[in-house]
């Protein structure tokens, strides 16, 4: 069976390994090699070894840039997984229109971050109108407006998930709890969240990479005003590129250090699922 | 005991649906402002248009023309409905094909795939477009080219991992009573297949539909556009927005997303969890 299935090999894989060799592999390895020349478009690279990698410490806004990024991710896993528990946790009891309600909370995930940010931007400029300031007058306003646009839109997301968790737990653990006597905080210190434990893995490394990967709603929000101190990674390495002549190489630099760094968050992420599989 | 339960639940249900509403809030507001002249909605964002303010349908017909609504939107229906169906395709037949072959080829690609999900689109982002560039593919079917390209990763992976748990021995049968490759995929792989191809489908959907900065680079923006890039566009280049086109701009992106929403809701959490539990 095997050597006729190999047979058809050019009408099974080599339309998926074309396409995928010129959108990602070429792209990938030149990105690679450009990182380490000067250049403007790809024809005139020039090789400078590690120069383009120096000079992004330089760069005082991209420093500032992975450290709000890292603020905001930190933020947004606190905030957005505590409530998004929470609403599971209310919305796993019986009560009337928990369906309804739970259509409504996942909602907003859907709509797009260039949507998102401006319908917010609207929001939040009318709410802080009342004080005579806007949404760009200080940066800290940026954080929490973004912070506040990602709760809206991923909540609901994180709360299916981990409905699916709480549902998924034995209910005769809960009964052997109430015979032994056993108060709800610690039922719900002893039993859901250890029992929760694989949902809150997946949960936190969702949120993480989403909000360090964050792009769209970061343009549409603020555009990194006022004066680039809401900028986050991704858009400083956009503007890197596109808004600053003769820095494409240093633009490619950062995007190498970006990659290296997603790349290690999803290492330590499957090592962390990895164990808890073997314990389990 | 019966009773003080039945309150709580009570309270609970008035609970949830007071934060409801406030859930659905910024939507409404959105909604209620693009009635209204563009200085009332900045300046009075919250409350609802009066006969002074409302300008009927001003807004809409000021940003349809200004953005060339429906062109975008043709472009974006057409690019994400077709990107679905080729991704959907194409990847199927390869994680099938990779699952069910031993090779040095097939093995390096599946890799390959995974590794691509863990890139972010900034790394590829300067030289994909220029590659584009150089192989004209600046049009909405280089644009699908490129969505094959780039969703391959997710797709394939979901598909192979399905494809393992798929008994072989039925597949060996349909061989034996004479089907082809080609016809064992489609007539027998495919309907087993059916479950994950729509969780893929809706991954992609949602994806695509919404996405900005890809588009922005690849499309040849004098001749197409997308949704998210003609409201990108509403700003204008110093920053002043056109808040009245705006409005009425997002009301109408606002709406597929929507109607799509309430119309596959029940395939749209399942294939959302199955993703964010697989990736």
């Amino acid at each position: 069976m095997e050597k006729t299935i190999k047979k058809f090999f050019p009408i099974f894989v080599l339309p998926t390994m074309i396409a995928f060799t010129i959108c990602f592999i070429i792209p990938f390895f030149l990105g690679l090699y450009l990182s380490f020349c000067d250049f403007t478009t790809v024809t005139d690279a020039r090789f400078v070894g590690f120069d383009n990698f120096l000079k992004i410490w330089n760069d005082a806004t991209f420093v500032h840039s992975l450290w709000f990024t890292s603020l905001f991710s930190v933020a947004s896993i606190v905030f957005i997984n505590v409530l998004g528990f929470g609403v599971a946790l209310l919305l796993t009891k019986e009560f009337r229109g928990t369906h309804f309600f739970r259509t409504v909370f996942f909602m907003p995930n859907l709509i797009g971050g260039i949507i998102l940010g401006y319908i917010w931007q609207l929001i939040f400029n009318g709410i802080l109108s009342y004080f005579s300031r806007t949404l760009t007058f200080s940066p800290t306003y940026g954080f929490w407006g973004l912070l506040i646009l990602m709760c809206w839109q991923q909540v609901g997301y994180m709360m299916i998930i981990y409905i699916a968790g709480l549902q998924s737990i034995p209910t005769d653990l809960y009964e052997a709890a109430r015979i032994d006597g056993a108060s709800s905080s610690q039922k719900l210190f002893r039993i859901t969240i250890p029992m929760s434990m694989p949902s809150i893995t997946i949960c936190t490394f969702l949120t993480l990479t989403n909000s360090f990967k964050l792009f769209d709603q970061n343009l549409a929000l603020t555009a990194g005003a006022p004066s680039d101190k809401t900028e986050m990674l991704a858009l400083n390495i956009v503007n890197t590129f596109y808004s600053r002549s003769g820095w494409e190489g240093v633009g490619q630099a950062k995007a190498v250090v970006f990659f290296v760094l997603v790349a290690i968050l999803v290492m330590f992420q499957i090592r962390i699922t990895h164990n808890r599989e073997v314990q389990q | 005991m019966k009773k003080k339960k039945k309150a709580s639940r009570r309270a609970l249900t008035i609970l949830f649906s007071v934060i409801s509403l406030v859930y659905v809030a910024p939507i409404a507001i959105i909604i209620f402002n693009s009635f209204k002249k563009k200085a009332y909605i900045t300046s009075t964002p919250f409350s609802l248009p009066t006969q002074k303010s409302f300008v009927e349908l001003q807004n809409y017909v000021e940003g349809i023309t200004k953005t060339h609504f429906w062109s975008a939107f043709a472009t974006s229906l057409f690019v994400t409905i077709a990107s679905v169906i080729v991704i959907l395709i194409c990847t199927s037949m390869a994680a099938w094909y990779i699952s069910r072959t031993k090779g040095r080829v097939s093995k390096v690609f599946y890799y390959l795939c995974i590794f691509s999900m863990v890139v972010p689109f900034q790394m590829v982002m300067f030289t994909l477009s220029k590659t584009a560039d150089f192989l004209k593919l600046g049009n909405p079917f280089g644009l699908i080219l490129v969505y094959l390209g780039f969703g391959a990763g997710l797709a394939v992976f979901m598909f192979s991992g399905f494809m393992k748990s798929i008994p072989i021995e039925i597949e060996e049968a349909a061989m034996i009573d004479g089907c082809n490759p080609i016809q064992t995929f489609f007539l027998v792989v495919i309907p087993i297949l059916k479950p994950t191809l729509i969780s893929v489908g809706i991954l992609e959907t949602m994806w695509i539909w919404n996405d900005y900065l890809l588009p922005y680079l690849i499309l040849n923006l004098k001749k197409y556009a997308t949704i998210p890039i003609v409201i990108q566009y509403l700003k204008g280049g110093y920053g002043s927005i056109d808040w009245g086109a705006m409005m009425g701009m997002l009301v109408l992106a606002i709406i597929p997303i929507i109607v799509f929403y309430l119309s596959c809701q029940k395939y749209i959490i399942k294939g959302v969890t199955a993703g964010a539990v697989k990736g």
